[in-house]
């Protein structure tokens, strides 16, 4: 199979140009590592250490984190495409990292208490809540 | 890591001579094992040289495993010996109860001689011997320290004990090592090994009555406790059990069905080392426990509204 493929290749330098062209836009599109993160300064891969370690799991259900997945707290499976975040603020960057921080002076009423996460804790969290597509 | 499970890792004597039976059976057995197959592989050589049958049935049919396991047998048994005494002579006690699917510690307060009871945590001091009293109040569990001693099963209506002794502080975990139902798996604790005197100072904490409830949201957060009658299967001391809290009138005390939680802010984690304890994981577990630990017998409060579930959870983690 793998014989016949390069000879299919060797035989056509036109071919072989497409094949290897088309090789590099299906590697690069495999790559997650180099897509911009939406948030300054927030590493995605440290967020989702710290999403596990703040147990968001015991409400949330949440990809790629361990835990209970409780559901007293919506699933956070598509947060990154959600156009608003607790029902009604727009879902950006900016309100993300405030609602993390405290979300009761964000949305008075809400569920979800203040945990003492720093801003850059929440920089990284919210880096990783933009991975869940 | 801090709180390692692990057998292969003695932090006791009692655990350090269970990690050398295990060496030595395994490598024992392994070595035996290699040599039968050694033996196999001779035995189908094409021009294999028949063995005497009498060779094999008294050589290696009797007088190799005679020998073996009287070795092995006589070693065993003198470092079987060697184990600490299950006694509560000369120990201090702690009684563990196993119920579904948490562990209650009660442990005797030495100035006023009167019992402490707490959850999830067996504390203890380094370097000396301490007696586990083991009971259980609905089905049989089992109490396991890989790092520290062998298993103890405890069955309801009879005491077991269990002899520990850690060598140096630290936290290990445990777990319920008989299965118990649904949430058998989720039926952790920690056991932490203080030096003596922060153990002292430790367990005089732990004799205090509730930390008051002295901001807004703190008192909010007691209320909240009191208003859903949280006290049917909680205790918190200085709270529930003064009146008007305390119900003379109750035919049956429940108020150990579930675990004290007059220091629970203190404990590492909740719902026997399912989640770290923070005031995050607390409300979630207040808000809906049968979706983190299914089965469970605390139902879930979806009457709270946000801000008296947050002074509910903060009033719980203040409890230190």
């Amino acid at each position: 199979m793998r014989i016949k493929f390069c000879q299919y290749i060797r035989s056509d330098p036109v071919k072989r140009t497409c094949s290897l062209l088309l090789c590099a836009v299906l590697a690069s599109a495999c790559g997650k590592a180099d897509e911009p993160t939406r948030v300054e300064g927030g590493d995605p891969e440290r967020g989702r250490l710290l999403v596990q370690q703040y147990q968001c799991a015991a409400c949330h259900f949440i990809p790629e984190v361990q835990g209970a997945g409780g559901d007293a707290g919506p699933s956070l499976a598509y947060m990154g495409r959600l156009s608003y975040i607790a029902g009604g603020i727009p879902n950006q960057p900016e309100n993300m990292i405030r609602f993390l921080q405290n979300p009761p002076a964000v949305k008075p009423g809400t569920l979800m208490p203040a945990l003492g996460i720093s801003e850059a804790e929440a920089r990284h969290m919210a880096a990783f809540m933009y991975t869940l597509q | 890591m801090k709180d390692l499970q692990s057998v292969l890792h003695p932090a006791g004597a009692d655990a350090a001579i269970i990690y050398q039976f295990t060496w030595v059976l395994f490598v024992g057995g392994a070595v035996i094992f290699a040599i039968v197959m050694g033996l196999l592989a001779l035995a189908m050589r094409r021009q294999a040289r028949p063995i005497r049958a009498g060779v094999w049935i008294l050589g290696a049919g009797i007088a190799f495993p005679v020998i073996v396991l009287t070795a092995l047998l006589t070693w065993s048994t003198w470092r079987s010996a060697q184990l600490a005494p299950q006694t509560s002579h000369g120990a201090m006690s702690i009684s563990v109860t196993g119920k579904m699917w948490w562990w209650e510690v009660r442990y005797r307060d030495p100035a006023s001689n009167r019992e402490i009871i707490s959850a999830n945590e067996i504390h203890i001091p380094v370097g000396e011997p301490v007696y586990l009293g083991l009971t259980a109040s609905d089905v049989i569990h089992s109490l396991w320290v890989p790092s520290l001693a062998g298993k103890r099963d405890m069955i309801p209506g009879r005491v077991t004990g269990l002899t520990l002794r850690a060598d140096k502080p630290g936290v290990y975990r445990g777990q319920c090592a008989e299965y118990c139902g649904e949430q058998h798996a989720r039926m952790a604790f920690h056991v932490i090994a203080l030096p003596r005197p922060e153990f002292d100072a430790w367990l005089a904490r732990q004799g205090q009555p509730a930390a008051p409830a002295d901001t807004t949201v703190l008192q909010r957060g007691r209320d909240a406790f009191l208003a859903q009658q949280c006290q049917a299967c909680h205790t918190i001391r200085g709270v529930t059990d003064v009146a008007p809290h305390r119900d003379e009138n109750r035919i049956a005390d429940t108020s150990r069905l579930g675990p004290d939680l007059t220091h629970v802010g203190s404990r590492r984690t909740i719902a026997a080392g399912t989640l770290r304890n923070h005031r995050g994981t607390l409300a979630g577990w207040i808000a809906d426990p049968q979706a983190i630990k299914p089965g469970v017998f605390m139902p879930p409060s979806p009457d709270l509204d946000g801000e008296t579930l947050r002074a509910l959870a903060t009033y719980l983690e203040h409890l230190k």
